[in-house]
């Protein structure tokens, strides 16, 4: 029943999708995450100008199915061919591969950037003003005190988010971005061969996302050094 | 802008009205998934915290499968290995030529095996949630299994269960725009056609975009008041 011939031949086939498909999760990824920062760190102001209007782009972004905001880049802002040539922009709308990182990278920026706003309002206050009170400015206090504090503590569920991503850009495929599930769907209307194909694409997208999450797996045990080996001090004085 | 009301509209050449149908089959779609799948996550959880080594694996894979796995792929599998498996099945009836499934019913499936891995999360940590002491509680008043479980557990469980069943129903409504590739006429698929024939695509999918928005916070909002108000709202002492 099974053939195992088959697997050889489509493995290859499905494997050259990949290096695309880490470009798009890469790319929007790094790109989302310093969004997300510099999103998270202007809702720490209280002025409603500034939170208000990330409010409401998180809001959108996080309430709309992330294929309608890929249409919505592609062929919504394409209606606008004259405007964006006008500006020198219809070189990067005119590809789905821009559009597509575009749309990924806006949506990662969202949820990234709640997120982190939530980590940075667990940092304990107390170590906020201690900070202070050995006279670090507002930006050393944040260099040095409250993000790598909230780094840590939004890793896990930035790890989801990130495995959230690697399968976003799997809808890259519907803007004809041929990555592993393009080529998969592409397979399986050739073939009529849905399950094999199933397993073997699904092969790759678990085995990326286990590395994955075994490299943050290793991330949060390197960041966590400080929880581990309390240095006993007091050991050492007596 | 005048434009802009007059495709939205209701009137002779207006697409509102399509819309509003195509939105409700949106809901519709999330909802019966949505439902089916709290069945397979229930089933899942519940072979989660078996002691059998076979069941937990079972249950492990699935979960870890359908959650790794990008629902699009879920979703060609589902439509044409489910086409493949029919159009067999008619041949060795004596048919022929190829029998497609039926797009609500599949995407219905998607939406419950792709939901169902998120829920038995859900639904194992609640469980899990469950004081110890509310189980020999239960067995000390002398109640029977079934009515521990439908009495005491089942109660909390759906409590606790709640702020995440909210999350995955979020998810659920926004997977349900991937069903609009096998081509059932949900919400997306209708604003691509719209899109296609006035070939004003900006209008309809932001009109598509505030529509998902308007269920999304409606129906969110249902959940924060059902977690406010149950009944069975497990009081924090």
């Amino acid at each position: 029943m099974i053939d195992f011939s088959f697997f050889l031949e489509i493995l290859p086939k499905l494997l050259a999708g990949l290096p695309l498909t880490i470009e798009l999760a890469l790319t929007s990824i790094v790109a989302g995450f310093v969004l997300a920062v510099t999103l998270a760190l202007a809702q720490q102001s209280e002025s409603p100008f500034v939170v208000l209007p990330i409010r409401g782009f998180v809001a959108v972004f996080r309430g709309t199915p992330l294929l309608v905001q890929i249409f919505l880049t592609y062929y919504g802002l394409g209606q606008f061919r004259h405007q964006l040539s006008a500006i020198g922009l219809w070189a990067v709308f005119r590809e789905p591969y821009w559009c597509a990182i575009i749309a990924l990278t806006l949506n990662t920026t969202a949820y990234g950037s709640e997120i982190l706003r939530g980590a940075i309002q667990s940092v304990p206050r107390g170590l906020v003003e201690a900070a202070r009170s050995v006279g670090l400015s507002t930006c050393l206090t944040y260099r040095h005190v409250i993000l790598p504090l909230a780094f840590r503590q939004a890793l896990p569920s930035y790890g989801n988010e990130i495995i959230l991503m690697i399968k976003g850009t799997s809808l890259a495929s519907i803007v004809t971005l041929m990555e592993v599930t393009g080529i998969a769907q592409g397979l399986i209307s050739q073939t009529y061969r849905a399950f094999e194909v199933f397993i073997c694409a699904g092969a790759i997208y678990l085995t990326l996302n286990f590395a994955i999450i075994r490299a943050l797996a290793a991330l949060e045990y390197w960041m966590s050094r400080h929880l581990r080996h309390r240095p006993s001090t007091r050991d050492a004085a007596s | 802008m005048v434009d802009a009301f007059r495709l939205l509209g209701f009137q002779h050449g207006g697409w509102g009205a399509a819309l509003l149908m195509a939105a409700s089959v949106t809901v519709l779609l999330s909802v019966l998934g949505f439902a089916l799948g709290a069945v397979f996550g229930g089933l899942a959880a519940a072979g989660r915290l078996r002691n059998s080594k076979v069941l937990r694996f079972l249950a492990l894979g699935y979960c870890t499968v359908f959650r790794g796995v990008p629902d699009l792929l879920t979703i060609y599998l589902l439509y044409y290995g489910g086409s493949v498996a029919l159009t067999s099945l008619g041949h060795s009836l004596g048919g022929s030529g190829f029998v497609g499934v039926p797009a609500f019913a599949t995407g219905t499936l998607a939406i419950a095996i792709i939901s169902g891995a998120y829920q038995a999360e859900v639904y194992r940590g609640a469980y899990l949630a469950i004081d110890q002491g509310q189980h020999d509680a239960a067995c000390a008043l002398g109640l029977n299994r079934l009515q521990r479980l439908r009495q005491v557990i089942f109660p909390q469980l759906l409590s606790y269960a709640l702020p995440g069943l909210g999350n995955v129903w979020q998810l659920v409504l926004k997977d349900s725009s991937l069903i609009s590739v096998i081509g059932l006429v949900e919400l997306m698929r209708q604003a691509q056609i719209a899109a296609g024939s006035t070939r004003e695509p900006f209008i309809f999918y932001i009109a598509a975009a505030l529509l998902y928005l308007a269920i999304a916070s409606v129906t969110g909002h249902a959940f924060y008041r059902l977690e406010r108000k149950a009944p069975w709202r497990v009081r924090s002492a």
